[in-house]
């Protein structure tokens, strides 16, 4: 391979997009995705995501910009001459070759012969030396998946591109691939680009996470970074579950903007508002539901001063183990979602109990209410199993 | 499929080539021009040897002229007429075989085709095998054998005899006395039993497609085992009934073989008057315009087939 | 009474099995007789009716002039209509399967004629192309229209395995080094190698056993076929039989060894 400089494994998007006849698939796009970092594009099915990747394998022509890995400019090199490799959605593990010969694949197509040290190696590396003489199918998802991964990874790729790599796994094998996955990067240093449609694989694996809605990058960032503070309605109903508000920007004190909604006054620190707070401006006041905090209404005078809050009754319980569920009704907000740890659970707090919910205004973000409030909803309730019945 | 109509099939430089301009494409000519290079030979050869003919045919049939003195096309579309009126009987028995051996290849090839699909378990390879295997005996010997089978005071023709169902078949006219080899029942039976695969594979196909669960369901849902299969397992199947059915009448009301051999003059088809009037007495126009109408009766059935299902699932 | 309703019952459940059975055993007979009569000891030209045991036949099969000379120009054929029509009908199968083109309805057409065209009026139609060329009919003519009918089939074959193939392993091919080329020979033929196996060994059936086009298009050139028909006017001699049996006897071997390879592969995956 070529000499690996520090930026040799950037992979640097500009403009590029895809169209197929009257329909985009990926809206003009830049993107950077610096060397050696693990970066995934997250997303429902149809969101433009594989597309990008195919275009960055050179498995798919973009109709226009270019694509650079380091300073080179790879726009029109075939996928074969591209020191990119790919593991498939599903493996595409060659049926006909055995583990040790879907392995040496890649060297032996670049004319290498003694292949046999390195592939032994890379089996090891992903734990299979016992299976180099089996075919594909005789072994289990999780076996075919370290296949997959040590077919592409032997090459030494400046990038190597995951296409829903784990999508064919039960979710307790899913675990304990992602685990892998990111020791193995780790390990070999080599720049990952990841696509799911699954949250929590993108947030557990990846150091930057995009996250792309019809063809476009709707926001890009850590992980910890899009859950808390989002910017979009959608990455607030994609990324886990968001309660969103609407409200009306009144007075400022200090840092905080007050918003005023219905009857309640809501404080949002104005650095985690992404719209216009001008005095009468709309914005969507947003939550995440495990930052609230539930009071009975006659401990309401309890509650420390400075939290905001928001009255109502709960609608429905539901206990899931390790925390229980409320959906409050509230005039703001007609299913404001509450998740409580199970400690010192108040046996009052049951289907028809006055509430008072509240929490830490430093928590509070804040959104363009000229958005849809429920994007991001639908695409992030698709079950698994319906997403692969589409695809 | 947009995934594969590009990679160009360009020679391929042991370096990388240079990069291509920014938004510049690839050139892409080569790439889309694949598909034609790939169908020209295969689509050449039915063009010249099966599509030509055809019309080459059709060009004879309204010829005049001998033998000797050559052959002229003089639009002499009489030939279409003298040729069915004097070969009417002929072209009915060719629809009425064919027929009634479709039918029976049907009655026959039901059970066997659900038994192979429902019933068989672990028989099922052994006996698709015994399905296809007579394929490997040439049909000639094996239609030839019919004739010891069918043999006069055989053990068949004895049987049928003392049931008297010879009695009822010469009386029905598809015997003749106590005999059953040269009479229509023989020409009947023998093409029944060459076509007979052509419909059991087919319906067996679309039989092992429906789910057995269905008829637990419909057995579920107080059907009885005969509703159940009025309701359900006929009408799932239908697809295979109509192909099996081409795939038997077809060849048999062009086939000329099982009628020489086990019938007789009085059984003639018009595969024999095609054959005769090519091979034997040469007279082109008249054979011509047979094979002709032939052709276009089938090609009739098979475009109503089109219609049905689209080109697609043809082949 | 109740002995009698419970046979009732059985008999209706199993009446499908036994029809089935019945249908089986027609479709076998006559490879029995076959069988049987190739050790016959007949006494006049024709090979129809029981005489005694013999095994002259099997120690003599080309005993009868022209017999054994007429099976090596079946296999001549056979042979090279296959590689024709192999080659041929994968091509179109590869365009049809992989490739959106105009036309594409006629040119399906085009492949499912000769399916459903009556053997008798291709054989004519040809013919009469042949006479109009002033072509010489035998060996090539023969070997023109095997390729012909046998062509469509193995396209059938074949596209029904590009199509079962997934495609994302040309592209993993191709991800991992493999040029145009590359890939073909080294993914894309070895997967589809069933498909047109298939497809040729189907060909090698149709063009071997065939005999009303060959019937039409053979000059003085015969077949096997060919043979066994100007038997069938003359005498049938004891030695198709034989060559019939044997057939029948190493292609049920073939497949059933076949059948016993991949079972036992099944079994050590299991």
């Amino acid at each position: 391979m070529d000499t690996t400089t520090d930026r040799s494994g950037d992979v640097r998007l500009t403009g590029i997009s895809r169209t197929y006849g009257s329909f985009t698939a990926v809206h003009p796009l830049d993107l950077t995705v610096p060397q050696g970092s693990f970066f995934a594009l997250l997303g429902a099915s149809g969101c433009g995501k594989t597309t990008t990747l195919r275009m960055i394998a050179g498995l798919e022509e973009p109709t226009a910009g270019t694509v650079r890995l380091g300073d080179r400019d790879v726009t029109a090199l075939p996928p074969h001459k591209r020191p990119v490799n790919t593991v498939f959605q599903s493996y595409a593990l060659f049926p006909h070759l055995d583990i040790f010969e879907n392995v040496a694949f890649g060297l032996r197509r670049r004319g290498i012969k003694s292949v046999k040290k390195q592939v032994e190696e890379m089996l090891e590396l992903v734990q299979l030396g016992e299976q180099a003489r089996k075919k594909p199918h005789q072994l289990s998802g999780g076996q075919q998946q370290r296949v997959a991964v040590a077919r592409a990874l032997i090459n030494h790729p400046q990038v190597l591109l995951l296409d829903e790599p784990l999508g064919a796994l039960d979710l307790k094998l899913r675990r304990q691939m992602q685990l892998e996955l990111k020791r193995i990067q780790t390990e070999v240093g080599i720049t990952f680009i990841h696509v799911t449609h699954d949250q929590e694989e993108a947030m557990t694996m990846a150091d930057t996470v995009a996250v792309m809605n019809a063809g476009r990058v709707e926001q890009l960032g850590p992980p910890a970074d899009l859950y808390e503070n989002p910017r979009t309605t959608f990455v607030a109903n994609f990324l886990g579950t968001s309660n969103l508000i609407e409200a009306e920007a009144d007075a400022t004190s200090g840092d905080d903007v007050l918003l005023k909604a219905g009857a309640c006054t809501l404080a949002l620190p104005r650095a985690r508002c992404s719209a216009p707070t001008a005095a009468g401006g709309r914005v969507l006041v947003g939550i995440r539901p495990e930052k609230i905090s539930l009071t009975h209404a006659d401990e309401s005078a309890g509650i420390p001063a400075g939290r905001n809050r928001v009255t109502g009754r709960i609608a429905a319980t539901s206990y899931i183990g390790v925390s229980t569920q409320y959906v409050v009704d509230s005039p703001v907000c007609p299913a404001f979602q509450v998740y409580a740890q199970n400690i010192d659970r108040d046996p009052r707090l049951v289907p028809g109990a006055e509430v008072v919910a509240h929490w830490n205004p430093a928590h509070t973000f804040g959104l363009d209410a000229a958005q849809d409030i429920g994007a991001g909803v639908a695409e992030a309730g698709v079950p698994q199993a319906a997403e692969e019945a589409l695809a | 499929m947009t995934a594969l109509t590009g990679a160009p099939p360009s020679p391929t430089p042991a370096t990388p080539p240079t990069p291509a301009a920014p938004g510049k494409k690839p050139p892409r000519a080569r790439g889309r021009l694949t598909p034609y290079w790939l169908l020209l030979p295969g689509i050449l050869w039915l063009l010249v040897f099966f599509l030509m003919p055809m019309v080459y045919q059709a060009s004879t049939s309204v010829q005049t002229g001998s033998l000797e003195e050559g052959y002229e096309v003089t639009w002499h579309f009489a030939t279409y007429w003298d040729a069915l009126s004097e070969y009417w009987p002929q072209f009915s028995r060719s629809v009425l075989y064919a027929g009634s051996a479709t039918a029976l290849c049907l009655l026959l090839g039901y059970p066997l085709a659900y038994l192979i699909a429902f019933r068989a378990g672990r028989w099922r390879g052994l006996i698709l095998i015994l399905v296809i295997a007579p394929f490997f005996t040439s049909f000639l010997i094996r239609t030839l054998a019919w004739k010891t089978i069918l043999a006069d005071g055989g053990p068949v023709v004895g049987a049928l005899n003392t049931l008297h169902v010879l009695d009822v078949t010469s009386w029905l006219g598809i015997t003749a006395g106590e005999r059953v080899l040269a009479t229509p029942l023989a020409v009947v039976c023998g093409l029944t039993y060459n076509f007979l695969p052509f419909m059991i594979l087919p319906l067996y196909t679309s039989l092992e497609r429906i789910d057995g669960r269905l008829h637990e369901a419909a057995g579920d849902l107080y059907a009885s085992p005969f509703t159940t299969f009025r309701k359900v397992t006929l009408p799932l199947s239908m697809p295979g009934v109509v192909s099996g059915t081409l795939l038997t009448f077809i060849p048999a009301s062009g086939d000329y073989v099982n009628a020489d051999l086990l019938g007789s003059t009085d059984t003639r088809m018009i595969g024999n008057v095609i054959q005769t009037q090519f091979l034997r007495i040469l007279d082109y126009p008249t054979a011509a315009a047979l094979s002709f109408l032939l052709m276009a009766a089938i090609l009739v059935m098979v475009s109503l087939y089109i219609r049905r299902s689209g080109t697609e699932d043809l082949v | 009474m109740s002995f009698a309703t419970s046979f009732v019952r059985r008999l209706r459940r199993h009446l499908v099995v036994l029809a089935g059975l019945l249908t089986l055993g027609y479709l076998l007979l006559p490879n029995v007789i076959v069988t049987v009569f190739s050790f016959n000891d007949p006494k006049g030209r024709f090979n129809y009716e029981w005489q005694g045991f013999s095994a002259d036949a099997w120690r003599d099969p080309c005993g009868v002039s022209g017999l054994c000379d007429s099976l090596a120009v079946s296999l001549q054929i056979a042979a090279w209509a296959t590689l024709g029509a192999t080659v041929l009908g994968t091509m179109t199968a590869f365009a049809l399967a992989r490739y959106r083109f105009r036309a594409r309805g006629a040119v399906n057409s085009l492949i499912f004629l000769p399916m459903a065209m009556p053997e008798a009026v291709m054989a004519a139609s040809l013919l009469t192309l042949f006479l109009n060329l002033g072509a010489e009919l035998g060996f090539w003519t023969i070997l023109i229209a095997h390729i012909m009918f046998c062509l469509s089939f193995v396209v059938v074959a074949v596209k029904a395995r590009v199509l079962s193939m997934d495609p994302r392993l040309e592209e993993a091919a191709r991800d991992l080094y493999a040029g145009p080329l590359q890939t073909f020979r080294r993914v894309t033929l070895p997967i589809t190698a069933p498909g047109i196996a298939a497809g040729a060994l189907l060909a090698f059936a149709l063009s071997f056993d065939d005999f009303i086009i060959t019937n039409f298009t053979a000059g003085s050139t015969v077949t096997f076929p060919m043979f066994v028909w100007g038997s069938a006017q003359r005498g049938t001699p004891v030695q198709i039989n034989v060559v019939g049996t044997a057939m029948f006897a190493v292609a049920v071997l073939f497949v059933l060894a076949g059948t016993a390879v991949a079972n036992r592969r099944r079994k050590q995956q299991a």
